[in-house]
């Protein structure tokens, strides 16, 4: 072998050990080329693969809750599909394993105990009435699980494991019935509700307010669950003549209620009565009829028909993934804030550890919810703007009022307990 | 609670609030009426009479679409024909549902308790299936809505004498069938004494059918009706079934006019209450009274006298 063809050998030798070893060191230091690699942002063995993040939903599909629960379901949907199109959490695709309360507290408490120990997701969006929400409550703070709870309630809680996405009593109550008294100057309200935790205890605030306003509650009454005939309340309302019904019935009650004061010959559209509520969303409104309760005067923080453009980006994505015939009621779109302020979390404190996310949450700022600007408040509640919308036949509220500045979240207004 | 009312206005009110009373008496004996057919004559004891009532309901929402998108110039005339639609579905379905489960238990009647539970869950789920979990609209013809205004205080709902005008007929009808027909007779015969009933050539399978079918299409009409007044949705049916069981046992099971006494009792006394407390209290004593004359008097208000 020739000096030359030696030199030849050697060079080639080195060209190789060369390009070996920048491979190796490569492949070697490629965790450390990932932004975010796993063992760093996962460090409590939570479902999060290189790749991908596990979330739970959680809601009632089936029995009586169904009719409510299923417009949350669809909201998450649709964020979670938002979110995976604009690439993920972190740079990881989120998937979601759905469970099934089927109405039931303890299967949503059996159904969260597997979500978080079994599947072990990085956060559950879900529940809806508050017994739900009481029935897992001692499993997430058990497990340390992160609940995102999308349905306006009665408050009185607050749990370093549960982010409330709708509104709590107060920010619904007080900003509707200082309206009402300014814009049409009522002094009597007849309070009316159906008879379990959350209407009583809104009407308790409200009633409160409305003392506290030297003005005068001539009426106060509940009906159980189901009640199907007013007729007797009815003729009660009408002999005490309210400026205002402040009507909080649910469920099915509520189309027995609107069609018998309609049919009662209390019309809403005229100025002789005013009724406010809050307990009727576009969602219910379709089964009272929209000619039945056109005239009413609903206190929410979103309607459907708000004219920003983020909500009607969000509409119409809605609908096109669930179909034109859909609406959207005030629970849907708090229930479509959990996955994006769940992200927001996520991103700020840089892991998906459930004491980070715990963290980092107050203060975050949601630029871009359907509602408008909301911020996740200390108390883990969120500010949120408060919207008077009328009814109108068609089904849909046409928003009259809003207020100026962000309620502030008082899950335990002093002197209303 | 009356001082500061004028005496005009005291009367009206309580001129509305007899109304009141008896709208809410016709609507829960078109509630009962099926059921006390299927209760009390046949001993069945049908859990799943709420979803035959939502399936008329669900019958007549399904003819108002199809009124407003195909015929809307006969719109209102639809609600005559929804009711008739819905008799026939929830009769149809209860003769299918006689033959493939009722008519193995008669014979063993706290299964058909069971049976009849399952079913109405089955039934729930099928209208959630087909119609979607959320309640649905039905939107009634202008004739129905509204009310009278016979005086400025007084207004009469019209879907409330609609109802009256509605229980009235179908009393009457279920009456004539029971007392006037033979079919009725040979219905009492094979309730009274079935093995003789058959000995004596009566085709008591038939007519156990035939009753089952009867007592459901009735319980449809009543979920037609209903459209006007409370909800439709696929669990809707459950607000009824209390209420109905209540006013079919306090009245006696085997008696349709003790159905009818206790329909009037249980209306009068709860619209009543209502008006001078709330409606939860209303509800807890009534039930409390009914509870109450139940202890002292188990066969309730009516009895059937047969020789022992």
């Amino acid at each position: 072998m020739s000096a030359r063809t030696k030199r030849i050998e050697a060079t080639r030798r080195a060209r190789a050990f060369v390009i070996l070893s920048t491979l190796l060191a490569a492949f070697l230091s490629y965790p450390a080329l990932a932004a975010n690699p796993t063992s760093e942002v996962n460090t409590t063995g939570l479902a999060v693969t290189d790749d991908t993040v596990t979330v739970g939903i959680l809601h009632s599909v089936t029995g009586t809750m169904a009719i409510s629960e299923t417009g949350s379901v669809q909201a998450e949907k649709l964020a979670i599909k938002q979110i995976n199109d604009m690439g993920g959490v972190l740079g990881r695709k989120i998937e979601v394993i759905q469970e099934d309360g089927a109405s039931d507290w303890p299967t949503f408490a059996e159904k969260s105990k597997k979500l978080l120990v079994k599947d072990k997701v990085a956060a559950v969006f879900g529940c809806w009435t508050s017994a739900s929400r009481k029935a897992v409550l001692p499993v997430f703070e058990q497990y340390d699980g992160m609940l995102y709870y999308p349905t306006f309630y009665e408050g009185l809680e607050q749990s370093p494991n549960v982010i409330y996405t709708g509104q709590e009593a107060t920010q619904q109550i007080i900003a509707g019935i200082d309206w009402v008294v300014r814009e049409k100057g009522a002094k009597t309200f007849y309070l009316l509700g159906s008879d379990y935790i959350w209407p009583r205890t809104s009407n308790k605030i409200a009633r409160k307010h409305i003392e506290k306003l030297g003005l005068k509650v001539v009426g106060e009454e509940y009906y159980p669950l189901g009640h199907t005939q007013f007729n007797s309340v009815i003729n009660k309302i009408k002999l005490r003549k309210p400026d205002v019904i402040y009507a909080i019935v649910v469920g099915g009650s509520n189309v027995a209620f609107y069609k018998q004061l309609k049919a009662a010959g209390i019309d809403l559209a005229s100025d002789k009565w005013t009724l406010l509520t809050i307990s009727v969303t576009e969602d219910e409104i379709l089964g009272i009829g929209g000619e039945n309760i056109e005239g009413a005067y609903a206190a929410m923080k979103y309607f459907q028909s708000l004219p920003n453009p983020n909500n009607q980006a969000f509409v119409k994505a809605f609908k096109e993934m669930w179909g034109d015939e859909i609406v959207i009621g005030d629970v849907t779109q708090a229930a479509y804030l959990g996955p994006w302020l769940w992200k927001a979390a996520v991103e700020k404190a840089g892991s998906f550890d459930i004491p980070k996310i715990r963290e980092a949450s107050p203060g975050i700022e949601l630029e871009t919810a359907p509602e408008g600007y909301v911020r996740i408040h200390e108390n883990h509640h969120l500010w949120s703007k408060t919207r008077i919308g009328l009814a109108k036949e068609d089904g849909q509220y046409e928003v009259v009022y809003e207020t100026d500045e962000l309620m502030e979240p008082d899950p335990f207004p002093a002197g209303y307990q | 609670m009356f001082e500061g009312y004028s005496w005009a206005e005291l009367g009206s009110i309580f001129a509305m609030q007899g109304f009141a009373g008896l709208s809410l008496f016709s609507v829960l004996v078109l509630m009962a009426l099926g059921l006390a057919i299927i209760f009390g004559q046949m001993g069945v004891i049908n859990m799943a009479h709420g979803e035959f009532m939502i399936l008329g309901a669900y019958v007549t929402y399904l003819c108002s679409n199809f009124f407003a998108e195909n015929l809307p110039a006969l719109f209102s005339g639809y609600f005559l024909i929804a009711m008739l639609l819905a008799f026939l579905a929830s009769a149809s379905l209860g003769a299918l549902v006689e033959w493939g489960l009722i008519r193995h238990l008669y014979k063993r009647p706290l299964d058909t308790l069971l049976a009849t539970w399952g079913l109405s869950l089955i039934l729930q789920q099928v209208y959630r299936s087909v119609f979607g979990a959320r309640e649905v609209g039905v939107t009634l013809p202008d004739w129905l809505m509204g009310s009278f205004a016979v005086t400025d205080m007084i207004e009469i709902p019209i879907n409330g004498v609609f109802v009256m005008f509605l229980t009235l007929g179908i009393t009457a009808g279920v009456w004539l069938w029971n007392f006037r027909s033979s079919w009725g007779t040979q219905m009492r015969a094979v309730v009274q004494n079935r093995v003789m009933a058959g000995a004596v050539g009566i085709d008591t399978e038939r007519i156990d059918r035939l009753t089952f079918a009867i007592g459901c299409g009735i319980a449809g009409i009543a979920g037609s009706a209903f459209t006007m007044i409370g909800s439709t949705g696929p669990t809707s049916g459950q607000l009824y079934i209390v209420d109905t069981f209540l006013v079919v046992v306090f009245g006696g099971a085997q008696s349709l006019l003790g159905t009818i006494f206790s329909a009037f009792a249980i209306s009068q006394s709860q619209s009543t209450m209502e008006f001078f407390l709330s409606g939860s209290m209303a509800k807890v004593l009534t039930l409390l009274t009914v509870v109450t004359i139940l202890m002292i008097r188990p066969q309730g208000l009516m009895s059937l006298r047969v020789r022992a």
